[in-house]
């Protein structure tokens, strides 16, 4: 059994505590924006947010999580897509075959909570996600224009 | 009618899944499309490729398999361009491989591979478009009894011109069905296209920035168990026992069982449960014949091929023996390409119920049509009592076009669980363990160049494994496999870029007991590495510049030429490149389309190598989404230099060294060049935009890395080399 706290609200889930968070969210909670990739932590495909960093879901165990911490995955990043991010990757049609993304904007979004206007040289250094398709242009331009849409009040 | 079949699966289905009312199924976009079952048994279908619903919402059929590549989008843009529908009203459905085989295959193949999307396809798509507006314009015509001809469309409203009435598509369409269809039909002249050759967005994206698209993995049906598989892990071994006494017990476990002759799989509640207790299985293998096989043994193989006697030819001109022997100066290379894995970021994964009289799947997949029949000879059933549900692939890159051992493992599985589905997912490790590797080469090159610098022959010998040989041995020509050959060939989608006066290209195919398979660009992707590069070590050995060697090689391939003079234009070849910046250029005409790169590289005192651009030139005849066949080229760059840089696949004892992306990385942001792409159609054909591109990226940085190392690299992939080391 462990308690913990996704996307604003408290559940309970009857588990083995060694089960990795990842699992515990796609499996338990029936999460599945969140993707199993390496299972490693190499990868970034299982990126969720926990107390507003990124982290790779694949290598927590739920027993290292307390109700106390923040769990967000990618369906509680905005009610209903109207998050920066997802309105810059919508507007650019930024995913190819998608399996990735939902990595990709959880680790931007951690990168924007800590560095409202990152340089190219910041995004390279966070995003260390791997994406096969090769989206990783859309996705620098994603971020940045993310960046002005918040800095215009669009969103 | 017809249509009823594909309402009645979807229906089944999406009842099925709402009553088990469980949080697991809360939030999750079924992968079957949007649309209500109800109004689906009333939406009228036009003919095959199109259904009206009284609201005017287009559902347009897509039989083709969306992998990233953009094809759903593509193809329903042909539809609708001769639809003259609102663009804004249409959705996309996929037919289902059971329902092609009811319907005498009315919506063709279903195989999404080799770049034949849309160019193998554009043909039919369009004329079931311009035929179902046909019918709509004459249903109107006759509700207003006035003629057809009076009567014209747009954006899905039916006008009769000299009275200025109007309808929509959605009024008309039920009366539109029940039409006879004309015989022939007027295709539009692409010039006048208004919904195909624009960037219009995709259809595809909202759902992948919400976590909403359900992918293969993340299926939930009613009752469903998990399944976590292991293979031998030695080619060719078999499963000799396994203590599932020691697991029975654990957690969530419902059963454990054989797959095949070599495999072993366990079944519970949810996936973890079964990967933790199939970790805890204690298995014994017998590891079969292949047990000495390595990476050491399969070089020596292939380096015998390059000399050896017997070969297939692939492209022959004049006699380049003499060429040779005549010839002021030849220049000799040997380049080896590795065995490499797809690496799809989903892992292989399908769900499988078995009944003794019907099986379904449900599967990520490149051909729906080859997992139905992979599901019905697993299943022991006719395909006729099978159906697969197709999903969104995360990736396919050619895994999921030729081989369904993930369908038939699947279906093997729910076979001992009659009527339960069970989703089978591989790990990752199992995933690179058991891929269906780009096949390994070797290549000897040498080129006669005269007095003048010309080059009067070229003989190239490829040593190493076909694909065909391996996976469709029906489709080997008197003994040969003429994909290997791709780039190098007289003539046709992959024909060589130059006119050589003396010329020989063969294959000795030696075949290790590696399974091999098709591959984003396949062959062509190290041919472009030997032959570019190689035509780069034939210019820089006789002093001359890389882009007027070529283009001298080039008066009988105009349209090489002109997406090769594209790039050097953009790139200002010929002035002087950024301090410390180095240029490379390479062309390629591929899966009938002409691409061209130049990449910008530097490499530092360490070897530490930096690619800051790349601009890249495709003529695809015609360009039905401009912006995403630039998605494809930025795309076909990550794809092309992860496979220079990290793509190697090494065996040792039989077996994959490479377990998981720590040792077989893949490019980082931080990596990635600029990319200016530039789309130029020239018309007149179609060409294919997923594959092409790739094959230039690694030729124009290597090429670029000599320009500045003075370095020639002829072994991939770069991981383990040192750029500047001797």
């Amino acid at each position: 059994m462990a308690t913990l706290n996704v996307n604003g609200e408290t559940v309970d889930v009857e588990v083995d505590s060694a089960t990795p968070l990842l699992w515990v969210l796609r499996e338990q909670l029936g999460l599945t924006g969140t993707k199993y990739s390496c299972g490693i932590g190499a990868c970034g495909a299982c990126t969720v947010h926990i107390d507003g960093e990124a982290v790779r879901s694949c290598v927590v165990p739920v027993s290292a999580l307390s109700a106390s911490q923040a769990v967000t995955t990618i369906e509680g990043l905005s009610r209903d897509g109207s998050h920066p991010l997802q309105v810059a990757w919508a507007e650019l049609d930024v995913p190819q075959c998608g399996y990735c993304q939902p990595g990709f904007i959880m680790a931007a979004a951690a990168l924007l909570r800590s560095n409202p206007d990152p340089s190219d040289a910041d995004i390279d250094a966070s995003l260390t996600n791997i994406c096969r398709c090769g989206t990783f242009n859309r996705v620098r331009r994603g971020i940045h224009l993310a960046v002005g849409l918040d800095k215009s009040g669009e969103n | 009618m017809a249509d009823r079949h594909v309402s009645i699966s979807r229906r089944d289905f999406m009842i099925g899944t709402a009553a088990s009312g469980t949080a697991l199924v809360l939030g999750m976009y079924l992968p079957l499309g949007g649309r209500q079952a109800q109004a689906a048994e009333q939406a009228p279908e036009i003919n095959a490729w199109v259904v009206i619903e009284p609201d005017d919402r287009v559902i347009i059929r897509v039989a083709r398999s969306e992998m990233g590549q953009g094809t759903l989008t593509g193809l329903a843009q042909l539809v609708a361009e001769e639809l003259e529908c609102d663009w804004s009203k249409v959705e996309t459905e996929y037919p289902t491989p059971g329902q092609s085989l009811a319907r005498d295959r009315v919506w063709g193949s279903f195989s999404t591979g080799g770049s034949r999307g849309i160019r193998g396809s554009h043909q039919y798509v369009r004329e079931g478009g311009a035929l179902a507006r046909a019918l709509l314009i004459e249903a109107a015509a006759d509700a207003w009894d006035v003629p057809v001809g009076e009567c014209s469309a747009a954006a899905s409203v039916i006008t009769h011109r000299p009275t200025g009435r109007t309808t929509s598509y959605g009024e008309v369409a039920a009366a539109a069905a029940r039409l006879v269809p004309p015989n022939t039909v007027e295709l539009k002249d692409p010039k006048d296209w208004k919904i195909a050759g624009k960037p219009l967005k995709r259809l595809d994206t909202l759902e992948k920035l919400t976590g909403r698209q359900v992918f293969g993995a993340d299926l939930q049906l009613p009752g469903m168990l998990n399944a976590a598989i292991r293979a031998c892990p030695v080619f060719g071994g078999t499963l000799t026992a396994f203590d599932d006494a020691k697991v029975r017990g654990m957690p969530g476990v419902r059963a454990v069982v054989r797959v095949h002759d070599n495999a072993v799989a366990v079944v519970a509640d949810t996936w973890w449960q079964a990967k933790t207790a199939l970790d805890a299985l204690p298995v014994t293998w017998d590891e079969g014949p292949n047990t000495k096989l390595s990476s050491a043994s399969i070089a020596q193989l292939l380096e015998e091929g390059l000399s050896a006697d017997d070969a297939f030819i692939g492209n022959r001109t004049g006699d380049v023996q003499t060429a040779l022997a005549d010839a002021a100066t030849t220049v000799e290379a040997v380049y080896g390409y590795p065995y490499q894995n797809h690496a799809t970021m989903e892992p292989m994964n399908a769900t499988a119920r078995w009944t003794a009289d019907r099986c379904e799947v449900w599967c990520p997949t490149q051909n729906g049509e080859a997992a139905l029949q992979a599901a019905a000879e697993a299943a022991g059933l006719p395909a006729t009592r099978c159906e697969v549900y197709k999903i969104h692939l995360g990736g396919g890159f050619g895994r999921r076009g030729a081989f369904h051992d993930f369908v038939k493992q699947a279906v093997a599985i729910a076979r001992q669980l009659p009527d339960t589905p069970v989703k089978l997912l591989w790990t990752r490790e199992e995933d690179m363990l058991h891929g269906a590797y780009h096949p390994i080469t070797r290549a000897k090159l040498i080129g006669g160049l005269d007095d003048k610098g010309e080059l009067v022959g070229l003989r190239v010998r490829i040593s190493g494994q076909s694909i065909l040989a391996a996976v469709r041995p029906a489709a080997l020509k008197g003994g040969a496999d003429m994909i290997t050959f791709q780039g190098l060939l007289p003539h046709g989608d992959h024909a060589i870029s130059y006119t050589v006066p003396h010329l020989l290209i063969d294959h000795a195919m030696r075949n290790p007991p590696v399974p091999p398979g098709f591959w984003r660009g396949v062959n062509i992707n190290q041919n472009a590495i030997y032959m570019e590069c190689f035509m780069d070590e034939l210019a820089h050995a006789t002093g001359q510049d890389p882009l007027a060697f070529r283009r001298r090689l080039m008066t009988n391939q105009p349209k090489n030429l002109a997406v090769l003079n594209a790039v050097a234009e953009r790139v200002g070849w010929g002035t002087a490149p950024p301090d410390g910046v180095h240029r490379g250029l390479a062309v390629c005409k591929a899966f009938g389309s002409y691409v061209a790169a130049c990449a910008e590289v530097s490499v530092d005192d360490r070897g530490q190598l930096k690619i800051h651009r790349i601009v890249a030139a495709t003529d695809p005849g015609h360009a039905v989404n401009p912006q995403q066949i630039e998605a494809q080229i930025e795309g076909s760059f990550v794809f092309g230099l992860s496979a220079l840089l990290y793509g190697g696949c090494t065996i040792e004892a039989g077996r994959i060294q490479q377990e998981n992306f720590d040792t077989y990385p893949s490019m980082l942001i931080a990596e990635m060049p600029q990319v200016e792409a530039i789309v130029m159609p020239s018309g007149g054909f179609w060409g294919g935009v997923g594959e092409p591109t790739i094959a230039v990226a690694a030729p124009a940085v290597l090429n670029a890395i000599f320009a500045a190392t003075g370095k020639r690299i002829r072994e991939f992939p770069l991981l383990n080399t040192n750029l500047r080391a001797a």
